[in-house]
C-alpha cells in the first residue's frame, strides 16, 4: 500500500504505474490545515477521472472530530473509493461513527455497502482495543499499525530492530485474525537505507502481515521480492494440493506427502503460498485450474 | 623547431584564404563550454567577414552570441546536429533567411566525405597540440586546461577541409603523440586562453537517478533487452546519457553478472558507466566517438582498448566499414514517438527546437534492435502522439518504444513482441499509448506555426525527411 499526498496531482496521477496493490491517497498528515480543501478536490478529481486500473484505491480522511472529516468522507464516497482509512483509532465507537457517516452518503447515492473500512492504529489505547475495532463493523477490512504516533504516544524513539513494536505488531497480527480481517504494517521512511528496510519487511511478513505500507515506489519491489513465495515453496504446496485433490478422489483420509503427514494446517498454509504466488505474478490462475 | 606553424588567430584566417561566403567548420567536443566557436566568429565579425556559412556538429545554449553575428550578416548559414537555447529560440522564430540544416553524426560524416558538404576552412578546438599541428583531445602536460578526450566528430573536417586550423591552449612539445589529428592535415596552430571548460562537458560524477519514473523505465528497458534474444556472450550495446539510459547499464549489468554475459564493445558517447564496466571486464572494448565525462577523457587517453573513432568510422550509412553495421543494441530517449514509431528528438512540443539529431538515426536504422525509453507524459506533454512534430528517426527503424504504461513493438518485429510477451512484459499496442496519453491530458491545441522554413532535416543517406517550419 503505497502512501500518496493528496495536494501533489503530479504524484496521484503516476502513482498506479509502478504496480502497488493498493494506493492511499492522504488527506491527512501529509496536508497542510491551508491545503486541506484543495487537496480533497484533487482527491476526488483524481478517483473520478484517473483510471487506476485494478489497484485498490484507498483515501486517509481526517479524523471526523476535525472540521474536515465528514466533509472527506461525503468526498471520497461519492467519487466512489474501494476503502476508507480511519486514522487514529482508538475505539469501536469511532469505527462505528464512521460507518454511519458512510451509511449516510451512500444512502444518498443508492449504494450502501460499497465503501470498506481500515482503521490505523496508532496509539496504545488503540493497541489495547485492536480486536473491538477489528470486529466494529462488517466493513472491516484491515488494521494496519502507524508507528509514528504510536511511538510517540508510548513516549519511545523508534529504533532500526523495532523492539518498541513488537506487542503493537503481534496484536495487530492477532487480532486481525481473530476477526478474519486483513493486517498492514507501518510505514519505513529513511529511504537511503533498504537493507534496514528489507530486514523490517522480512520481520513483518514472518510475524504475520499480509502487507507494508510504502511510501515511495522504489519499495515496492522490496516488499515484493519479500512477499513472492520461493520457487521451493510454491512446488512444495502445489504437491499438496495435488495430493489433497487426489486423496479426494480416491475417498482416503489420510495423506502424506514427502513421507510427512498433511493435515489441515499445512494445506492451509500451502493454499496462502499459493495465494502469494498468484498475487506476485509468479503463478496463473489458469495455470492452476 | 623550424617550420612551426603557430600563429595569431587572425594570420591564421589570412593564411587560409577564407572568403565571403565559405563555409567554416567546428566541432562540439567541449559541448557546454566551448569557447572556439563564439571566439573565432567575433574575430572573423572583426575582420568584416561576411555571408559565411557555419558548419558544426552541433551548437548549444553557450552559442548564444551567433545571435547579433547572424543578424549582422556575417553568418548567413548554419548546418549542425542540434540547437539549444537562445539561438535555437530566435531560429525557431525565424532570424535566419537561409533555413538551418540539420544532419545526423553520421549523415554530417557522409555529407563531408562525399563532398555534399564542401569545408573550406576548419577551426577545430584540441586540448592538447605540438607546433606542427598533431593534435588531440588528451592532455599531455601539467598545463592541461580543458580536457575532452575523444575529437571523432573533427576527425572529418581535419581530413577533408581544404585548410584546417587548430586551436589550442596547451602546446606542447613535439611529437605529440598519440595524436588525434595529424599535422598533415592542419595548416596553421593557434594559441588560446581557452579552448573549453572541461567541466561543462558533462557533470562528471557517476550519479545514480533516484527518480521513480526514470528507475521505473530502466527497469523495463533492461528486460527487453535481456529478453529481446539479442542478449548473449559477446554482444555489443550503445546507450545515450540520460538518468533512464544511465540507469538501464546499471539494470543490464546484474543480469550480466548473474549469467555470465560479456558484452564485445560498446560504442558512440561514452560515459564514466560505461567505462566502469569495461574496467570490470564486462565490455571488451570501448568505440569512443564522444567522451561525455571527465572519466571518459581520461580512460581514453590511458586505455589501449577505449579507441577514439570518427564520425565516419561511428555511423556513416555509406560506408560498410562502420561501427554502427556491427552494433546489436542501442537504448535511445526521444522528445515524441508517434503511432507509426517515428520519433522526434529535435523540434519540443512548443515547436521550438531545443534539441539535437545526433546520432539517433544512425544507430535506429542500424543496429539490430533499437530501443526508445521515453515517459508516455512529461508533466502535461504528451510523448506518445498520433504524429511527430518533427520527423527525425523513421519508424522503420525504431523496434521498441518503452513507457511507464507498457512497451510498444513495431509491427515489423512480431518476433520481439513473442519474445517480451513470453517474459511476461507488458506489451501494448502503441495506438493505446497515444489513446491512454489523451485520455489523461487530452488534445492539444495545434501549434501555431508560421510558412517560413527554418530548419531542413536531412536523413543520414543525403535526401530531404522534413521541414520545420517559423513558430509564431
Amino acid at each position: 500500500m503505497m502512501f500518496v499526498p493528496g495536494n501533489n496531482p503530479g504524484m496521484m496521477a503516476d502513482a498506479h504505474i509502478y504496480g502497488p496493490d493498493s494506493i492511499m491517497l492522504d488527506l491527512e498528515d501529509s496536508v497542510t490545515m491551508a491545503e486541506k480543501d484543495a487537496a480533497r478536490l484533487l482527491v476526488y478529481n483524481a478517483l473520478k477521472t484517473i483510471d487506476y486500473g485494478d489497484t485498490e484505491m484507498v483515501v486517509r480522511i481526517n479524523p471526523l472530530n476535525t472540521p474536515y472529516g465528514k466533509k472527506d468522507v461525503e468526498a471520497v464516497v461519492k467519487a466512489g473509493v474501494d476503502v476508507i482509512r480511519m486514522p487514529k483509532t482508538e475505539t469501536a465507537d469511532e469505527v462505528r461513527e464512521l460507518e454511519a457517516e458512510i451509511i449516510k452518503v451512500e444512502e444518498e447515492l443508492g449504494c450502501v455497502g460499497r465503501t470498506q473500512i481500515m482503521a490505523a492504529i496508532e496509539s496504545a489505547l488503540g493497541i489495547v482495543n485492536a480486536y473491538e475495532i477489528a470486529t466494529a463493523s462488517k466493513r472491516m477490512m484491515g488494521i494496519a499499525l502507524g508507528a509514528e504516533d504510536y511511538t510517540a504516544n508510548l513516549k519511545t524513539p523508534r529504533t532500526p530492530e523495532g523492539s518498541e513494536l513488537l506487542l503493537a505488531r503481534e496484536t495487530i497480527v492477532v487480532a486481525a485474525r481473530a476477526a478474519g480481517i486483513a493486517c498492514f504494517d507501518t510505514v519505513y521512511s529513511n529511504l537511503d537505507d533498504m537493507d534496514t528496510f528489507r530486514k523490517e519487511v522480512e520481520l513483518i511478513k514472518n510475524l504475520g502481515f499480509d502487507g507494508k505500507s510504502i511510501i515511495n515506489p522504489r519499495q515496492i519491489q522490496v516488499v515484493n521480492e519479500v512477499f513472492a513465495p520461493k520457487q521451493k515453496d510454491i512446488d512444495k504446496a502445489l504437491r499438496i494440493i495435488a495430493a489433497i485433490k487426489e486423496a479426494r478422489e480416491k475417498g482416503s483420509g489420510v495423506i502424506a506427502v514427502n513421507g510427512k503427514m498433511v493435515d489441515r494446517p499445512v494445506v492451509l498454509r500451502a493454499e496462502r503460498v499459493i495465494a502469494l504466488a498468484v498475487a506476485s505474478g509468479i503463478l496463473n490462475e489458469e495455470e492452476l485450474s | 623547431m623550424r617550420n612551426t606553424k603557430v600563429v595569431s588567430l587572425e594570420e591564421a584566417i589570412r593564411r587560409s584564404g577564407l572568403k565571403d561566403g565559405m563555409t567554416i567548420s567546428f566541432h562540439h567536443h567541449f559541448r557546454g563550454g566551448d569557447k572556439v566557436v563564439n571566439l573565432v566568429v567575433a574575430k572573423l565579425a572583426e575582420m568584416g567577414f561576411k555571408d559565411l556559412k557555419l558548419a558544426a556538429s552541433s551548437l548549444s545554449d553557450v552559442h548564444a552570441p551567433l545571435i547579433e553575428h547572424i543578424k549582422a550578416g556575417v553568418i548567413t548559414g548554419i548546418s549542425t546536429s542540434g540547437l539549444r537555447g537562445e539561438l535555437a529560440n530566435e531560429i525557431s522564430h525565424g532570424l535566419m533567411t537561409e533555413p538551418v540544416v540539420f544532419r545526423s553524426h553520421g549523415g554530417r560524416g557522409s555529407a563531408i566525405a562525399n563532398g555534399e558538404l564542401h569545408i573550406d576552412v576548419a577551426f577545430l578546438g584540441a586540448s592538447s597540440c605540438d607546433e606542427l599541428g598533431n593534435a588531440s583531445g588528451c592532455p599531455r602536460s601539467e598545463n592541461a586546461k580543458s580536457i575532452c578526450g575523444s575529437l571523432g566528430y573533427a576527425l572529418p573536417d581535419a581530413k577533408y577541409a581544404d585548410h584546417v586550423v587548430v586551436l589550442t591552449d596547451d602546446l606542447v612539445a613535439y611529437p605529440n603523440y598519440p595524436k588525434s589529428i595529424s599535422s598533415c592535415d592542419v595548416e596553421s596552430v593557434v594559441i588560446v586562453d581557452s579552448v573549453g571548460d572541461s567541466s561543462k562537458i558533462s557533470s562528471g560524477a557517476i550519479r545514480d537517478s533516484k527518480n521513480p519514473r526514470d528507475i521505473l523505465l530502466a527497469q523495463q528497458a533492461a528486460q527487453v533487452v535481456i529478453n529481446s534474444g539479442y542478449f548473449k556472450d559477446g554482444f555489443s550495446i550503445q546507450t545515450g546519457t540520460g538518468g533512464a539510459s544511465l540507469a538501464v547499464v546499471k539494470y543490464i549489468k546484474e543480469s550480466m553478472l548473474e549469467k555470465g554475459i560479456k558484452a564485445s564493445f560498446a560504442l558512440g558517447g561514452i560515459t564514466a558507466h560505461m567505462v566502469k564496466l569495461h574496467e570490470e571486464g564486462l565490455i571488451g572494448k570501448l568505440i569512443d566517438v564522444q567522451s561525455f565525462d571527465k572519466v571518459a577523457a581520461e580512460s581514453i587517453a590511458s586505455d589501449q582498448t577505449h579507441q577514439e573513432v570518427s564520425a565516419v568510422e561511428y555511423a556513416s550509412a555509406d560506408n560498410p566499414g562502420s561501427a554502427v553495421h556491427a552494433l546489436d543494441i542501442v537504448i535511445l530517449s526521444a522528445l515524441e514517438v508517434d503511432v507509426d514509431f517515428n520519433v522526434n528528438v529535435l523540434v519540443g512540443s512548443d515547436g521550438i527546437i531545443r534539441g539535437a539529431v545526433g546520432g539517433h538515426p544512425d544507430t535506429a536504422e542500424d543496429s539490430a534492435l533499437s530501443i526508445i525509453v521515453c515517459p508516455l507524459l512529461r508533466g502535461r506533454i504528451p510523448c506518445v502522439v498520433p504524429k511527430v512534430t518533427t520527423l527525425i528517426t523513421p519508424g522503420a527503424g525504431v523496434d521498441v518504444v518503452v513507457t511507464e504504461y507498457g512497451i510498444a513493438v513495431n509491427p515489423r518485429r512480431p518476433e520481439i513482441a513473442e519474445r517480451l510477451k513470453e517474459a511476461g512484459l507488458k506489451v501494448v499496442d502503441i495506438h493505446d499509448l497515444a489513446a491512454k496519453a489523451t485520455s489523461v491530458i487530452g488534445v492539444p491545441d495545434p501549434l501555431p506555426f508560421g510558412d517560413k522554413v527554418v530548419g531542413i532535416v536531412m536523413d543520414r543517406h543525403g535526401k530531404v525527411l522534413d521541414k520545420i517550419y517559423n513558430i509564431q
